[in-house]
């Protein structure tokens, strides 16, 4: 077998040294690289929470940019639902040549009825109504080049900061959809807690995640080599991450930062003494994003494939795939 | 939904110009895979421009001109180069070309390649799959190699590519092209390319849509077929040992773009289109494969209204099909049992008959037997009987007359 030393890069051959045991093996990196930026990248992420709690906020302090629905639906008045709605809305946006589709799904009405029965039942139907989009496409006898990806890659969950732990309805919600989609849990508008408070809400929190054996991204079993243990075991010793959202920069020594400005001092959303905003953005964007993205490719849709392809030898299915037993146990 | 999509501009750095290099990070965590398959008569050099092209010795051996049929052998590797893992599939057509009747030649060629399509095709439509574990052996590259006859194509190669050009990406090359001068390459090359534009053989063109690439890919697409030496000997030349091939009047290099299209070819298959290569075979031969067989089935996306039919239900159609086959063939066999099972009863029962009849046939033998013993043995009690009478009688007269002696004795004595 070869081993050929290290040759150069494709593009950088110097011109008088020519490397004869260099077979050009490594240069489908570059390869791929230039393909995956000619086709641009999707994300499709869910906000999941009561009114009131930030999440438009934060989506605008996670993109830089105001991807917020209230900024592109012109609403006379913000009302709450009678019901929860579910609204997408896509965006085009573009960072250092790479383009990415962005979708953000937001869930106006969520938590928000006095009585909260079965709110999460929309959004399953949201859900699974991708997979099956998906599905159908996948299994056309003419199909696209790119399958569009419309599938929800994560779904952010907002607990409200009481400080105790978490409430019924949160652990009924992320107990059902933690088995067909990535939940990643935040503590949204952090700044009511102290660090003590934080550290005790967000222990408790994670008993009752595994007390309930509810698995949140990142899920433990899913962990590919020793590797990708470690780094994720930090994380899950972090979670759920505790953050303030803000798209107001203030005048901080001398730098222009995002924040809160109040009475008694002015919140750095950055800074990771002041709230775990970045850890979540580096989370998210910057290190574990393809990985979400693959999860939900290879794990939460082949799941629901299976569970619809066999569906439909047994009983009598409704088109999106939530059979009259699915419905009883949800 | 809203189908609108809004440009948006960032304010800051948000960090997601990392994904092309997570990407990246994942591929080089799984490897890649690549199969080639070369085409060509015997002794017409594949192996050996394997072995160059690839650096490495694949461990051939020669195959024998006396082939009676066209056969292909699939070798796999697993290859590394600085932090990326390629795992290889060289397969090569052993004895094309040296039969008499060369008609059927490409047959084993085309069913390979539809082989490998419908492998994948099971794993994709599997219920329980694993398509992102799948080692994919769809053929990505097919190097047909033309003899340096420097006239035209032959025919069985033109027969050959038409059969191939919808299934594979063929790359057409000249082997041992140190046999051809420079101008009679020249014309050698137009008229290859004009004899296969004639002919309708859709060939691999390299990508032009990508700017970073469409100038090189280009001035490429102009230089088919590349014309190429192979060889993993080494000569000196100069001051350094390169591969070349020695003869009395010269030293003809490999590497040297001046002798041969090697490099170009190199750089051609694995440097710049590797995954573009990957990429047709998938979205182009591929998808087609698979629609042709499906329809073959009897799928179709929309029914005779024009309606939109699921292949979900057509599937159910057939499955319902299927098992209504099965039933019948159960009914069938069952009957047929049923049918046996009598048959035999029947048999059975004669045979019963026959023993119970016999045994009642021996019953009365030994009836008769018993009751003619039975007289015999009554006639014999019988004669018993009469003789101890006699017995008896002789005795008591045998007594009589002794004691009637025995007084006449004494009488004599007194």
């Amino acid at each position: 077998m070869v081993a050929p030393t290290v040759g150069p890069v494709y593009g950088e051959k110097p011109s008088s040294v020519v490397d004869f045991s260099y077979v050009g093996i490594d240069a489908i990196l570059e390869q791929m690289r230039r393909k995956a930026m000619k086709q641009g990248f999707e994300l499709n992420i869910m906000v999941v929470g009561q009114s009131g709690l930030g999440k438009s906020t934060l989506m605008n302090t996670l993109f830089k940019s105001k991807v917020s629905r209230k900024y592109v639906q012109a609403t006379a008045q913000e009302k709450i639902p009678k019901t929860i709605e579910i609204k997408s809305i896509s965006h085009d946006i573009e960072e250092k040549g790479v383009r990415m589709k962005l979708t953000v799904i937001d869930t106006p009405g969520f938590g928000d009825q006095i009585n909260n029965e079965n709110c999460w039942q929309p959004i399953m139907r949201f859900i699974n109504d991708q997979y099956e989009a998906y599905l159908q496409e996948e299994i056309n006898i003419n199909r696209k080049k790119r399958i569009p990806d419309s599938r929800v890659h994560c779904c952010i969950y907002f607990i409200p900061p009481t400080g105790h732990c978490l409430r019924p309805l949160d652990v009924e919600f992320m107990r059902r959809l933690s088995k067909v989609v990535n939940i990643v849990p935040v503590i949204a508008k952090a700044d009511t807690l102290t660090l003590e408070e934080r550290d005790f809400f967000k222990q408790k929190i994670r008993e009752d995640l595994r007390a309930n054996g509810i698995d949140v991204y990142p899920q433990k079993e899913f962990d590919e080599d020793q590797e990708d243990r470690m780094i994720n075991e930090k994380i899950r010793e972090m979670i759920p991450f505790a953050v303030v959202g803000s798209d107001q920069e203030y005048q901080v020594n001398g730098r222009r930062l995002l924040g809160r400005k109040t009475k008694w001092g002015t919140i750095e959303v950055e800074n990771i003494a002041h709230c775990e905003f970045a850890y979540l953005r580096d989370l998210l964007i910057r290190t574990h994003m393809q990985n979400i993205k693959d999860i939900t490719s290879t794990i939460h849709y082949e799941m629901y494939r299976v569970r619809r392809l066999n569906e439909n030898n047994t009983g009598a299915v409704h088109t999106n795939g939530l059979s009259d037993h699915s419905a009883h146990e949800m | 939904q809203d189908k609108n999509i809004r440009p948006l501009n960032l304010a800051g750095h948000v960090g997601f110009d990392s994904l092309p290099d997570q990407l990246v990070n994942k591929s080089i965590c799984q490897g890649f895979c690549f199969n080639i398959l070369c085409i060509g008569e015997t002794g017409i050099g594949k192996s050996t421009l394997m072995d160059t092209l690839f650096n490495t010795n694949f461990e051939n051996f020669e195959s024998s001109h006396f082939e009676p049929q066209v056969k292909l052998r699939a070798q796999t590797y697993d290859l590394q180069e600085s932090n990326v893992r390629l795992r290889l599939t060289v397969v090569n057509t052993v004895g094309f070309g040296d039969q008499m009747n060369k008609q059927e030649s490409y047959q084993p060629v085309v069913d390979y390649i539809d082989r490998q399509f419908e492998s994948y095709l099971q794993e994709e439509l599997k219920i329980k799959r694993s398509l992102h574990n799948y080692h994919d052996s769809r053929v990505h590259a097919c190097l047909y190699f033309i003899s340096p006859s420097g006239h035209s194509l032959k025919s069985l190669d033109l027969v050959t590519m038409k059969k191939l050009d919808s299934k594979v990406n063929i790359i057409p090359v000249i082997a041992k092209a140190d046999t051809i001068s420079k101008s009679e390459l020249h014309k050698f090359k137009i008229k290859i390319m004009s004899e296969l534009v004639s002919n309708g053989v859709q060939i691999y063109q390299f990508p032009i849509d990508d700017e970073t690439v469409a100038k090189v890919n280009t001035s490429m697409n102009g230089h088919l077929p590349f014309a190429v030496v192979g060889s993993t000997e080494e000569v000196m030349v100069g001051n350094k040992m390169v591969k070349a091939r020695q003869y009395p009047w010269g030293i003809v290099q490999v590497e040297n773009e001046s002798h041969c299209d090697f490099m170009k070819l190199r750089e051609m298959l694995i440097c710049v289109n590797m995954e573009d290569l990957r990429e047709q075979t998938h979205t182009r031969h591929y998808e087609l494969y698979r629609r042709c067989k499906l329809e073959e089935m009897g799928f179709k996306d929309t029914d005779p209204e024009c309606k939109p039919v699921s292949l979900q239900e057509t599937y159910e159609a057939k499955r319902q099909e299927f098992l209504l086959e099965l039933q019948r063939r159960e009914d069938e066999m069952r009957q047929m049992f049923v049918q046996r099972v009598k048959e035999k009863e029947a048999e059975l029962k004669d045979a019963e008959r026959e023993l119970q009849s016999r045994f009642e046939q021996l019953k009365r033998l030994h009836a008769d037997e018993k009751a003619t013993l039975e007289d015999k043995k009554k006639a014999l009690e019988e004669d018993q009987v009469s003789f101890g009478k006699r017995r008896a009688a002789a005795q008591l007269l045998q007594g009589q007359s002794l004691t009637a002696n025995g007084k006449k004795d004494k009488d004599r004595k007194k």
